[in-house]
């Protein structure tokens, strides 16, 4: 590594000191010399020929301007071994290195940069990316404002299982850090803001450590439980020359992924027997579906045992039409297999209401039923941050991937069916396909409630939407959760990326940013994204709205525009009544009103295609039509939808 | 307050108020104030604009009588729905809102939208 110009010439200046005071005691009366020899011990003096080297005029200092071998591009060789398809990043000087040689030494190819405005978008965009392609992004951020911008879409990730590597710039090294600017951007533990929510996290203070702790970090992230990591790339390492001696001896690490965990063959066999010999077995599929293989497994479970599936919408798990599809009744079963559930507790107790006093929970199981749980969150669990949810008592607990225990659950229980229990089974499934059925009627019958109305319903624009995207290739990369799930009430959804599920720890500001990261993953198989856009969320960060149309992302947005931060308002409501005052003062701090906000002006200004505001149902129909042709041209576009509250 | 003593005091409450409404008989309500009071009251916020989106339960058609529609709101069974004193909204002010409600239309059923249809066949 060059050495710094400004470490030689504070040499050189300490040099001339002593040879000056040298020279001084040169000139002094001899007696004198050998009275101050006598009355202490003598320093070495310089020799002339030092003396001449170090006090004539300095060589020219050679000044390096230029390097064919910055740091970064070896860090740039460890980064594409890992076979990331895109950096999404706000830019920022603390990994100014590594960014030139990605776009000019990488080629700006596998990955490629995409511009983010926020750093809050660029993790939730990887968020999403990697529920639709599988694959994580490079992301990249200041180790100081820009992680801090970064951290709540990092806790969403962490908090629904999704892989993001997050590289953080940072000078460690204080001699290099050039202005107050660098000193208020450098910190002494980068990743320590984000380490009670990201996996694993290193700081290197070489190249082969950088090598290696890259590889490391890759591997522990791609271990279920799949969770965000962090690792430091230091400024000096970034932007100075590989030594001679690094240029010879540094590789890059092989990269192997471990197979994920299994259950464990005697668990998976006793959980195969309750099942089998249950009356009544439920399913609650939370997080299960980590690769398009887990769908056909799950139905396959489910149709094994002719068991009920309740779907907690974590995930793309099962046929939204299938039979057995949300038939199942938890306070009716007598074993419950809940797999990669959080918060299974909820799941199997009540508790008593937010508009009501005090708290009282009871189970709703039967008495003596069976839980079961197949989780890799039994493998890892940080304690600060809660989103693992109350204990839960159950019976059996299998520390697993679920996904991957799959296969021998499915073989271990169809090894123990006998013909009796098969026809048992059989007419379980029929009941259960009766259940759906009256559950389909049931969601068609309220879907027409208000439908003239306006604001438009949330049902009506499910079903609008539903009309002009069946027979397409679609993706809904948008959580249903503020839209009363009519999507996953009326739709058809089969394939892996017809839904991406939610935030993950319901930090808003997650779903204009998922669904542009998302529908850059589905970019490059022509399919349809469709995002239903949040009016509170896309207020965070709607740059993003740009990044789609810079970066010519495919994606319909439709704006779910109830004017409020509904949720909130609804609580707001609950309060006052419970305090029994102000109800009609509620809406303060929760609408969006006064003035109203103009998405299609706002998408427009980001130079993307919209209509609206529309507010008359009969409208909507033509405008879906007019954006999906904008959007098969490979635009993003914006219809700014006046809704109704859910 | 503990659960057992509020539940005891919600239970008395139900087997008043009853009581007290019909020494008072409600009469048929301004709809015009009861929208007003919808609005200015938040009710569209569980229950939607038309009276039947949303989380909340479906309002149309209205089945309760008004005195039914003020008990009810006073002291609701579905744990959605919060109580709603007297302190908060007064038995006219419910009457109007009851009033209002019974303007709002009723929904087409689903076969005559063809939009809904659609989900019928698959």
């Amino acid at each position: 590594m060059a050495k710094s110009k400004r470490g030689s010439v504070d040499r050189r200046g300490f040099l001339k000191g002593a040879a000056a005071g040298a020279a001084a005691l040169v000139v002094k009366p001899q007696a004198r010399a050998q009275e101050q020899a006598q009355a202490r011990p003598a320093a070495p003096l310089p020799s002339p020929r030092q003396v001449a080297l170090e006090t004539g005029a300095p060589a020219a200092r050679v000044d390096v301007y230029t390097t064919d071998r910055p740091g970064a591009d070896f860090m740039v060789d460890v980064l594409k071994s890992l076979n990331f398809d895109y950096i999404f990043a706000n830019p920022g000087s603390s990994f100014r290195g590594l960014q030139e040689s990605f776009i000019n030494y990488g080629g700006n190819k596998n990955p490629s940069w995409i511009t983010c405005c926020h750093e809050e978008s660029s993790i939730a965009m990887a968020h999403g990316y990697y529920k639709i392609e599988g694959k994580p992004i490079l992301c990249m951020a200041h180790g100081t404002v820009g992680l801090q911008h970064a951290s709540m879409a990092i806790y969403n990730a962490y908090a629904d299982r999704v892989p993001v590597y997050l590289i953080l710039g940072n000078e460690q090294e204080i001699g290099f850090r050039r202005s107050d600017v660098e000193w208020a951007h450098s910190v002494q533990d980068a990743a320590s803001m984000v380490r009670d929510y990201t996996k694993w996290d290193d700081s290197p203070v070489s190249l082969g450590h950088f090598a290696e702790s890259a590889v490391r970090a890759y591997k522990i992230m791609m271990t279920p439980p799949m969770e965000p990591v962090v690792i430091c790339a230091n400024g000096q390492l970034q932007e100075e020359p590989m030594s001679e001696q690094d240029r010879r001896t540094l590789r890059v690490p092989k990269t192997v992924l471990p197979t994920p965990p299994a259950g464990d063959p005697n668990a998976v066999a006793e959980a195969a027997k309750l099942l089998v010999a249950a009356e009544n077995p439920v399913i609650v599929a939370g997080r299960v579906a980590r690769t398009p293989r887990a769908i056909p497994l799950l139905v396959e479970l489910a149709e094994t045992l002719q068991a009920g599936v309740e779907d907690r919408k974590f995930r793309m798990n099962f046929p939204s039409h299938h039979p057995l599809f949300n038939t199942a009744n938890v306070s009716n079963a007598d074993v419950v297999l809940a797999l990669e559930v959080p918060d299974f507790w909820n799941a199997t107790h009540t508790q008593t209401p937010i508009n009501r006093m005090g708290m009282e929970s009871r189970p709703i199981t039967k008495p003596g039923a069976k839980l079961i749980t197949i989780t890799a969150g039994d493998l890892f669990s940080r304690s600060n941050y809660q989103d693992f949810g109350r204990y839960t008592e159950v019976d059996l607990a299998i520390a697993a991937d679920a996904e991957a225990t799959l296969p021998s659950l499915i073989e271990a229980c169809q090894k123990l069916i006998t013909p009796d229990r098969r026809q048992a089974m059989e007419a379980r499934g029929r009941k259960l396909a009766e259940v759906h059925k009256r559950n389909r009627d049931r969601d068609l019958d309220q879907a027409t409630v208000g439908w003239d109305a306006s604001p438009v319903t949330t049902a009506r624009m499910a079903a609008e939407l539903w009309n002009q995207i069946k027979d397409e290739d679609w993706s809904l990369v948008a959580d249903t959760t503020f839209v009363s799930w009519w999507p996953l009430r009326l739709w058809n959804f089969q394939k892996p990326y017809h839904y991406i599920g939610g935030h993950g720890a319901y930090g808003i500001g997650y779903g204009a940013p998922a669904a542009v990261g998302a529908a850059l993953a589905n970019k490059k198989y022509g399919r349809i994204s469709i995002n239903i856009q949040c009016d509170g969320d896309l207020n965070y960060a709607p740059g993003v709205l740009w990044t789609a149309a810079h970066h010519r992302i495919p994606l319909l947005s439709i704006m779910h525009n109830n004017r409020a931060y509904h949720q909130e308002h609804m609580f707001l409501e609950d309060m006052a009544a419970r305090a029994g005052r102000g109800v009609e003062n509620t809406g303060i701090g929760v609408t969006l009103e006064d003035p109203h906000i103009n998405y299609a002006m706002m998408a427009k200004a980001y130079g993307m295609y919209s209509s609206g505001p529309i507010d008359n149902p009969s409208d909507l129909g033509p405008a879906i039509k007019a954006a999906l042709e904008v959007v098969k041209k490979g635009e993003p576009a914006m219809i700014d939808l006046v809704t109704q509250p859910r | 307050m503990g659960e057992t003593i509020l539940r005891v005091l919600m239970r008395t409450a139900a087997l008043v108020v009853p009581v007290v409404l019909s020494a008072q008989p409600a009469p048929g309500g301004d709809a015009t104030k009861g929208k007003d009071l919808f609005l200015k009251y938040s009710c569209y916020a569980c229950h939607g604009f038309s009276g039947q989106n949303g989380p909340g339960a479906r309002l149309v058609p209205m089945k309760m009588t008004a005195a039914g529609f003020v008990a009810y709101v006073r002291l609701p069974r579905t744990r959605q729905m919060p109580s709603f004193s007297a302190k908060v909204l007064s038995d006219e002010q419910l009457t109007d809102i009851h009033a209002y409600i019974k303007t709002l239309p009723e929904s087409r059923p689903a076969k005559d939208i063809p939009a809904l249809n659609q989900f019928k066949e698959q």
